[in-house]
């Protein structure tokens, strides 16, 4: 590290315990005479802004106020220690073996950086953190999605979105968005929110995001609605989870994944060929995926019900075969 | 470090940290203190020196903190550090909302996987920082969810992770969906990662006799042998950099055309090239791993792609595709 750099970091925390000490508003006269005594006015105010915006983002509040109950125009600064440090957070060493394996779970380099940090800052006061103490295999959290730091980031500070979506089959298209929150569901992230172009709430998944999303707003620009509960939300407005049953036919040793969760199984019925024996089994699951999923087992699976189901299956096998027809 | 304009404010992020740290400790070792701070010993030294010249805004030597090195150059000292007269930092700032989120969204995950006894730590230490929690943190807007597959699956993936660090080999009971059968084998585990939504132990695996990605809710059972693992052990593939498969000179290349609706294809799976043909359509060179899996792809998103070489994987998806219509003929 240069000594630019440690004079630097004398200044601020300077600057800092300056504040912290006094009772009342520093002036900005007292504070330049003390902090930056070489420096020219425009050096200084720049400078000073600078520290100011620095120390604000470790997360020291500095406050602004008047320092004369009768001229407004001399602002003052200050930190309040209440306000500056840790309340008292007793952690028992149990509860801090805890803390310590959440290190472990962000498998995202900003968010392990954050957590570490913040169990640092918990245990400086003297709890001793053994993990070994635990008997628990501790999950990985992971965000590879590149949109989700911009959303995480937003909906901590409130501000609007604009993005680049596409949906299966459809076209890009760019949205609006006021993040309510981040959601993972099935393991992958989504972002809730009120999208501002249809006047509704949607829900987003984080990997169909093109490209990058953009924070358009100033911080603080709208609320989230009351009482929002944004896994409730998610889980709402989130495509149908599988519902409904369907039956098919699959031959002997064929459909293991099928055969693994099924409802039933009935072994030895009448199939539609001869060439293995076939067995009847009853799934639990509908909407758009289960279609595709059948059609991948080929001539190894037969679906009896429902009709419309088996009826989209025929008609696309018949696309292929016709357009292959066609073709030649 | 770096020299970078962020170092005098990590500098000072960090003397708020250690300074509290020292304080309730009275006297500490420089490596522990350097190991605390997760830096070299010789930063924390930097950052004393910073410290020395901190202190009341008086400018007497009494209103300097006092930071006591000597113990450090003493040819005979105990190598302790001390930090006396800065009781006005004696507490660690408060989180900032980004790190309350963090370890507050990583401690519900963590809930989710711990079993009931440790439940009940985890809630407590949850209860304390929740109401701690800095204002404008974004805790209650961040849900992590229950991990997917549910705690069985995050203990699987706890011993793999382990197996792969104790370098142990591992039988498997594996699902392998383009052949539709369920298969044994023994591999060398490298290590667990994860891509979209997915987790996948990547190993060396003795039947293919090549390095393979198995999906953990594949997974039927696994069993960590007592056996050493037989190949060079080696860190585990970053599949958002190198995708699924790593292209090797005995994959092979099928062209195929999408119609708008299979174009997830092109994200999903690695493709060497895509042009874009008229309405929507995509012209997508696809690594193929096997001719099987591709004839299962192409079934899946029947009628929506198409062989357009070479000729022989077209007539057997025809032939394939012929074969499960008679079914209903």
């Amino acid at each position: 590290m240069s000594s630019t750099t440690g004079r630097k970091s004398e200044r601020l925390l300077n600057l800092l315990i300056m504040l912290l000490v006094q009772r009342q508003y520093v002036s900005k006269d007292r504070i330049r005479e003390f902090l930056y005594p070489d420096a020219s006015t425009e050096a200084f105010e720049k400078m000073f802004e600078r520290d100011k915006e620095e120390l604000r983002s470790l997360g020291v509040p500095i406050e602004v106020g008047n320092m004369d109950a009768y001229f407004d125009d001399e602002p003052g600064y200050r930190v309040r220690p209440d306000q500056l440090s840790l309340p008292d957070i007793a952690l028992t060493p149990d509860e801090a073996a805890v803390i310590g394996l959440a290190t472990r779970v962000w498998q995202h380099a900003r968010l392990a950086d954050a957590t570490t940090e913040a169990v640092r800052k918990l245990t400086a006061l003297g709890v001793e953190v053994d993990e070994s103490a635990l008997d628990i295999a501790e999950p990985r959290l992971s965000a590879d999605e590149p949109s989700f730091d911009v959303f995480w980031e937003a909906t901590q500070e409130r501000s609007a979105v604009e993005f680049d979506y596409r949906r299966p089959g459809a076209r890009t298209t760019t949205r609006h968005l006021q993040p309510w929150g981040v959601v993972r569901y099935s393991g992958r992230w989504y972002v809730v929110g009120l999208d501002t172009d249809r006047g509704q709430e949607r829900v987003f998944r984080l990997s169909r995001v093109e490209g990058e999303a953009r924070r358009t707003g100033a911080p603080g620009a709208y609320d989230v609605p009351p009482g929002t509960d944004v896994r409730a939300t998610a889980v709402r407005l989130a495509p149908p989870p599988s519902t409904g049953e369907a039956v098919v036919l699959v031959r002997r040793d064929a459909g293991i994944a099928l055969r693994r969760d099924a409802v039933s199984v009935e072994t030895d019925v009448v199939g539609p060929d001869t060439s293995t024996s076939w067995d009847r089994v009853r799934i639990s699951r509908g909407g758009q995926g289960v279609a595709d999923e059948l059609l991948g087992y080929g001539a190894a699976v037969h679906v009896e019900s429902p009709a419309e189901l088996r009826a989209e299956v025929v008609d696309r096998l018949r696309a292929v075969v016709r357009g292959v027809e066609m073709a030649s | 470090m770096s020299v970078q304009p962020a170092g005098a404010k990590d500098q000072v992020a960090r003397l708020l940290t250690l300074v509290p740290f020292l304080h309730a400790r009275g006297a500490v070792r420089l490596d522990e203190a350097a190991a605390a701070l997760g830096v070299p010993a010789e930063q924390v030294l930097a950052d004393l020196n910073v410290l020395l010249m901190c202190g009341l805004p008086g400018g007497y030597p009494d209103d300097l903190i006092d930071v006591d090195l000597d113990a450090l150059e003493e040819p005979g000292g105990d190598g302790v550090i001390r930090v006396t007269n800065a009781d006005y930092l004696a507490r660690p700032l408060r989180l900032t909302p980004t790190e309350a989120t963090a370890i507050i969204v990583a401690l519900r995950a963590l809930r989710g996987s711990a079993a009931e006894e440790t439940r009940e730590i985890v809630d407590r230490a949850l209860g304390k920082l929740e109401a701690a929690a800095s204002h404008g943190s974004a805790v209650a807007q961040i849900d992590p969810g229950d991990a997917p597959g549910g705690p069985d699956l995050v203990r699987l993936e706890a011993e793999l992770r382990q197996a792969a660090s104790r370098r142990r080999q591992v039988r498997l009971s594996y699902y392998v969906p383009s052949r539709d059968e369920q298969s044994e084998r023994i591999v060398d585990p490298r290590g667990v990662v994860t891509a979209d939504g997915f987790t996948y132990l990547d190993a060396w695996c003795h039947s293919a006799e090549a390095p393979r990605l198995f999906r953990l809710d594949r997974i039927a059972e696994a069993v960590v042998l007592d056996s050493e693992i037989q190949t060079e052990p080696e860190p585990p593939r970053d599949l958002g950099k190198e995708g699924f498969f790593e292209s090797s000179p005995e994959s092979l290349i099928a062209t195929l055309e999408l119609d708008p609706a299979a174009r997830w294809v092109v994200d999903y799976y690695p493709v060497q090239a895509v042009r874009r043909r008229r309405g929507g359509r995509l012209e997508v060179d696809l690594v193929v791993a096997n001719e099987r899996w591709l004839q299962r792809l192409l079934l899946r998103l029947a009628p929506h792609a198409r062989v357009l070489a070479p000729p022989a994987y077209a007539d057997s998806f025809a032939a394939a595709a012929e074969d499960a219509l008679r079914l209903y003929n």
